[in-house]
């Protein structure tokens, strides 16, 4: 039956729909989340007037940035200007083409739960694409021929860049691990061990590194210094406004779903969950399940990432350069080196959390001996006991 | 004159331990701040619409032209708070009384016209401090909008309306005292001033010959 359903393109298509879909809704109520999960924070109530509990307000916003005044400055490189958001969107949004979003299937005529499967290169070519992200912010900066997009702009390429190696260097270990690059084969093997397969029990500093470094290239607060209001006005995308401005908003919330997404799956067993999601479970509906686990497990990590967002003051640029080149590839490093020694010697593999506890403990012991002062404590800390001399009046 | 290096004290930033230096600590700290805020579910913002403000009896918003026993305006047209009016919103026209006229019996002079403009004022209570006769009066209504500058400049009717809206309403008690003048005439009963601060035995201006000259 469905002759035509065994047509791949049909199912891609599908699947692309679904996707497509899931996510532009997504980012519209994430919005919402992110504005309602602020305000109580700070003892507010949030939007709460179009529609119950403002549940409609996402809708609002659309029609409201839809319907405003697309300005595009008369001081700017059009063709760029126009690019900067479209390249924002679109590579955001590639990026999740490899990325599963349920119990992968490979079989024709079957919903697949991943827009391209078995894509070998998973990671590499979620790494690859994301960074692309950058050259819109960096386009739309320089074409906004403005001092402060500027700044911003090359502000997130120093981030951007530099963020790139712990985030490429904390997956090499699971790629060492798994034997693949692909999500779908490390979402599988995880799976079959079950709860204790979970990388998050051998590579738990991978992840704090992986979770942070993906931040990082979000560039959602705490890192978003390209377009920290105090100094820069806007960043990269003061010039921008109306819809433009919203594919950038879009570009940033779509890439938050993707990280999310990438680490449950990397580090959390994906749709996998004790007894009532097992690889093996095949109980009518168990793809449902699958799936609300899946989407569970991605919709705490974006809580997370919003929490953390509201809780966290801004770094200083030196504080994050310093947390990338002299904190995260080092660890990312060793890390990498532990998980080669475990393969090497054939240590059973729970050796690896002690291991990178250990790791976690040596470099923040290195980094408290480093920030003490150079030649033993012999910091002044005088009272002032001699009254100050004023100054007299005339 | 030069700092002299003993008197310098140097603040060094204390160096974090073991558990401040991997950030953790401080990051599930400020979490837990925030989310006990998130699920406590109480709010601080008052929800206006709905939730009106309760506001102080001395509260400053919409000016109200006070009416004698008689219905008429109490107002003399003395000019004063034209002139105490820091922000030259209040318009006056004067006009003799009529003696012959019943209604205006034992008055000398009314207002023709009374004109305030609302945009410009500025909300001092100025004209309610130097009115003779406890004639203007600021109430406690707050939400003044309008579509046209026109017509939020108030003339004597629509400020003797807003009389007729408030006196009743509790929130704005009319401070008539019958015919007496307003407490800022009342010398007599005024406290002495003191000064605003106090000034020490030992002090320069407690010495000078005349207060508020500096000597040599």
């Amino acid at each position: 039956m469905n002759e035509w359903l065994q047509n791949p393109l049909i199912m891609t298509g599908v699947a692309i729909g679904v996707a497509l879909g899931g996510i532009l809704t997504t980012c519209a109520y994430l919005i919402l989340l992110e504005r309602k999960l602020s305000a109580w924070m700070q003892d507010r109530l949030g939007p709460n007037r179009v529609g119950p509990l403002g549940l409609l307000q996402p809708l609002a916003d659309g029609a409201k940035l839809m319907l405003k005044e697309d300005i595009i400055p008369g001081h700017v490189n059009k063709f760029l200007f126009v690019l900067g958001p479209a390249i924002s969107v679109f590579t955001t949004m590639l990026a999740f083409a490899v990325v599963p979003f349920g119990p992968v299937s490979h079989e024709k005529g079957q919903f697949p739960f991943v827009i391209a499967p078995g894509v070998d290169l998973g990671i590499v070519f979620i790494f690859a694409v994301t960074s692309l992200a950058v050259y819109s912010i960096i386009l739309g900066g320089w074409a906004s021929n403005n001092k402060y997009s500027a700044l911003g702009s090359l502000r997130a390429s120093a981030q951007v860049v530099s963020y790139e190696i712990p985030l490429g260097m904390s997956v090499v270990g699971l790629a060492l691990l798994h034997s693949s690059m692909s999500l779908e084969k490390i979402l599988t093997q995880q799976a079959e061990m079950g709860f204790l397969g979970w990388n998050i029990w051998y590579q738990p500093v991978a992840c704090l590194i992986f979770f942070t470094a993906a931040l990082a290239e979000s560039n959602r607060l705490p890192f978003d210094l390209t377009e920290c209001e105090q100094e820069l006005v806007g960043g990269f995308h003061t010039e921008y406004s109306a819809m433009k401005w919203a594919m950038f908003f879009l570009g940033e919330y779509t890439h938050v779903i993707t990280i999310s997404f990438l680490t449950s799956v990397l580090f959390f067993g994906g749709w996998h969950f004790p007894f009532i999601a097992e690889a093996a479970s095949a109980y009518p509906g168990a793809w449902v399940v699958k799936v609300a686990v899946l989407l569970f497990k991605v919709s705490c990590m974006i809580v997370l990432i919003q929490m953390l967002r509201w809780t966290i003051p801004r770094f200083r640029f030196d504080q994050l350069m310093s947390l990338a080149w002299k904190g995260l590839i080092p660890m990312a490093t060793a890390n990498v080196l532990i998980v080669m020694c475990v393969l090497e010697f054939n240590l059973p593999r729970i050796w690896l959390f002690p291991l990178s506890v250990a790791l976690f403990v040596a470099v923040g012991l290195i980094g408290t001996q480093a920030s003490l002062p150079a030649g033993g404590a012999t910091v002044r800390r005088k009272k002032v006991t001699a009254p100050v001399v004023a100054a007299a009046h005339h | 004159m030069p700092i002299c290096a003993d008197d310098v004290e140097w603040v060094e930033e204390p160096s974090m331990n073991f558990w401040e230096s991997t950030f953790l600590p401080a990051i599930f700290g400020g979490l837990q701040i925030t989310g006990s805020h998130v699920v406590d579910g109480k709010t601080v913002t008052h929800q206006y619409p709905e939730e009106k403000p309760v506001l102080p009896l001395h509260y400053r918003g919409v000016h109200r032209l006070n009416k004698d026993e008689a219905g008429r305006v109490k107002c003399v047209a003395c000019m004063m708070c034209a002139t105490a009016c820091p922000a030259h919103c209040i318009s006056i026209v004067a006009t003799e009384a009529p003696k012959d006229d019943p209604l205006w019996n034992g008055r000398d002079k009314f207002p023709l016209s009374f004109e305030l403009d609302e945009l410009k004022c500025i909300y001092c209570g100025m004209c309610e401090e130097a009115c003779p006769c406890d004639a203007i009066e600021l109430t406690h209504i707050y939400d003044l909008v309008g579509t046209t500058r026109a017509e939020l400049v108030f003339d004597k009717n629509k400020l003797l309306s807003v009389y007729d809206e408030t006196k009743d309403c509790g929130l704005d008690p009319v401070r008539t005292k019958r015919g007496a003048l307003s407490g800022c005439s009342e010398f007599a009963t005024l406290p002495t001033l003191g000064p605003a601060t106090s000034v020490k035995a030992d002090d320069r201006a407690a010495k000078a010959p005349s207060p508020g000259v500096i000597h040599d």
